[in-house]
């Protein structure tokens, strides 16, 4: 095979799951939104400075919203918390009570480093 | 009034064949597949069973005397035919607890396993299921962390694992070895992988292979942003040695080391296994030889029993094989298994190779791997089948992209996170396989040169050994 034809990969930074993917439209992340209120998991937000992204402790909006199954409730906190601290990188967990273990987390807004 | 001592050969089945047995909840139970020689009756052939892997000789001595054999001997208690195998039948023995070491799964293969397997009376043996009851589960430790703690010390959430085994798998030097590990890791890979073959040979002793591997680890963590982690093999001649190379791994910050189970022995296994929860570290489990046990439909154990018997000895992840890639696996029975690695309940369930319900408390659960002969377009297939807590491994799908590894690990995270994506948002992954796929490699040269690459391979063939339903 020529070389020319061999395209040199350039390591990317990312944030775990969903990070190989290219940005969501607004209707991709309310489906996955949608996703962990079906699962019966806790939807939760979490931000943190980008600088501090490898941290296992992200800094907690407000509290879990334990028993919450509007959609529309989940992305309005989501917005705030992004208006909050646009520099932060913002994630949706969906924490499973039964498993004691997050059953998703992905980054919703990402911060400017 | 004792019992009189009278000399002689009696027949097995009037000591241990009881069909009016109801089994304990403490009780051992297994079942195993008999194919007698002909004209053995099979009440006899079972009897012969329960007996010679639990208290029973061919002859009567007068030494049975001095104990209670009607509370210590195994029972065969029932039998059933196997449904297309006229020749076979199922024999369900009852062992009681105090038969066994606490924690020893050792000593429970040594007993069920053990000399009867070379039986005379019988052509064939299969231990096809084992039910291990609750009193004898919390006596072992079982895995060192388990997926929860795992998902939350790797800060994986939501998908499967990803990794790939380090090509090729004999004959690099530590230094290029490593290299490898972190092209991979940098791509886009949670874990890469020692394969099994890789102890500690002349071209690569084990002290640089894991100071190497560690600096790739950490050079590939800082760049992503994300945790990574090398399967460091621990395997080796001895136990003090295996120690020695698990301790090294701890000292490097490593988070995981490696096991294989058979080669190395259950004892081994459950040895590395507590050192493993003593120190914080993850386990990964291989399972070399299991092919050579498990694959007759007739004779050896079932693989199931040896998953089993790993969830009990002790480990974080085990090879359960693919079911689509080019290793042997049926998908009902594969499934059939995983359950019993990351589940707390398995019911009986024989279109799934089940034959008891088995409890396993609060035994925490093992990831299954699926690793050989998988690429990119089986994604789809392997999320359906093995769900989120799984960890999906391509070697040759990774290494053989044609702009190396790095790239190969890229084109399978976008896959993986493609079709989480998808089946989160309702999709049905393996119909729609193909536009999953297509649509994910818009966005990823890598992704779409691999699919290219990989379009027509596939391992049709039929499975040898088969559900018998």
């Amino acid at each position: 095979m020529p070389f020319s034809s061999v395209v040199d990969y350039q390591t990317v930074a990312t944030l775990e799951t969903f990070g190989f993917l290219p940005a969501m439209t607004q209707e991709e992340i309310y489906e996955q939104i949608a996703y962990v209120i079906a699962q019966g998991w806790t939807p939760c937000i979490e931000h943190v400075h980008p600088s501090a992204s490898m941290r296992n402790y992200w800094s907690l909006w407000k509290l879990p919203f334990f028993g919450e199954a509007e959609l529309g409730a989940i992305v309005a906190e989501l917005e705030a918390c992004h208006r909050a601290y646009p520099d932060h990188h913002v994630r949706l967990t969906g924490y499973d009570a039964y498993t004691q273990t997050q059953g998703t987390a992905f980054v919703v807004f990402e911060g400017r480093s | 009034m004792s019992k009189k001592y009278d000399a002689g050969v009696k027949e097995y089945r009037d000591t241990y064949w009881t069909p009016d047995y109801v089994p304990l909840d403490t009780d051992i139970l297994a079942c195993f597949k008999c194919t007698g020689q002909e004209g053995v009756p099979r009440e006899e052939v079972a009897a012969a069973v329960a007996a010679e892997s639990s208290t029973g000789t061919w002859s009567t001595v007068w030494s049975e005397l001095l104990t209670d054999l009607e509370f210590y001997k195994g029972r065969a208690y029932r039998i059933e035919d196997v449904p297309t195998d006229p020749e076979s039948f199922y024999a369900f023995v009852a062992y009681p607890l105090d038969l066994f070491e606490e924690g020893s799964v050792t000593n429970v293969l040594t007993s069920l396993v053990g000399n009867v397997f070379g039986f005379k009376a019988l052509r064939h043996l299969r231990l096809e299921d084992i039910r291990f009851p609750l009193a004898f589960i919390k006596t072992c430790m079982g895995p060192p962390n388990g997926i929860a703690v795992e998902r939350d010390r790797m800060n994986k959430y939501g998908r499967p694992l990803l990794g790939c085994t380090i090509k090729p798998k004999l004959g690099l030097s530590g230094k290029n070895y490593g290299r490898v590990v972190y092209e991979c890791l940098r791509g886009g890979l949670d874990f890469t992988k020692d394969d099994e073959n890789i102890n500690s040979q002349p071209f690569q002793r084990w002290q640089d292979r894991f100071d190497f591997v560690a600096e790739a680890v950490r050079t590939a963590e800082q760049e992503t942003g994300e945790r990574k982690g090398h399967y460091l093999n621990c395997t080796a001649a001895t136990p003090e040695d295996m120690y020695a190379r698990a301790e090294h791994a701890k000292a490097l910050g490593m988070p995981i080391v490696m096991h294989d189970y058979l080669t190395g022995g259950f004892t081994a296994n459950t040895g590395l296994a507590k050192w493993c929860r003593r120190n914080g570290m993850l386990l990964h489990i291989h399972r070399a030889m299991h092919a050579v046990i498990d694959r007759h439909p007739k004779h050896g154990i079932h693989f199931r029993v040896l998953a089993k018997c790993l969830r009990l000895s002790g480990g974080d992840h085990l090879h359960t094989g693919t079911v689509v890639g080019k290793l042997e696996g049926d998908r009902q029975t594969t499934l059939g298994f995983i359950d019993q690695l990351r589940e707390s309940y398995v019911p009986e369930d024989r279109t799934r190779g089940n034959f008891f319900d088995q409890d396993w408390a609060s035994m925490p659960g093992v990831f299954a791997v699926a690793s050989g002969g998988i690429h990119v377009w089986h994604m789809p297939a392997l999320v359906t089948i093995f769900g989120d807590d799984s960890v999906l491994q391509f070697g040759g799908g990774t290494h053989g992209h044609p702009w190396g590894s790095a790239a190969g690990a890229a084109a399978n995270r976008v896959a993986l996170e493609a079709c989480v994506k998808a089946r989160n948002a309702g999709r049905e992954l393996e119909k729609e396989s193909r536009d999953i796929l297509t649509e994910a490699a818009k966005s990823s040269p890598e992704l779409a040169i691999a699919l290219d690459t990989w379009k027509e391979i596939k391992f049709e063939f039929d499975t040898v050994d088969k559900l018998d339903l």
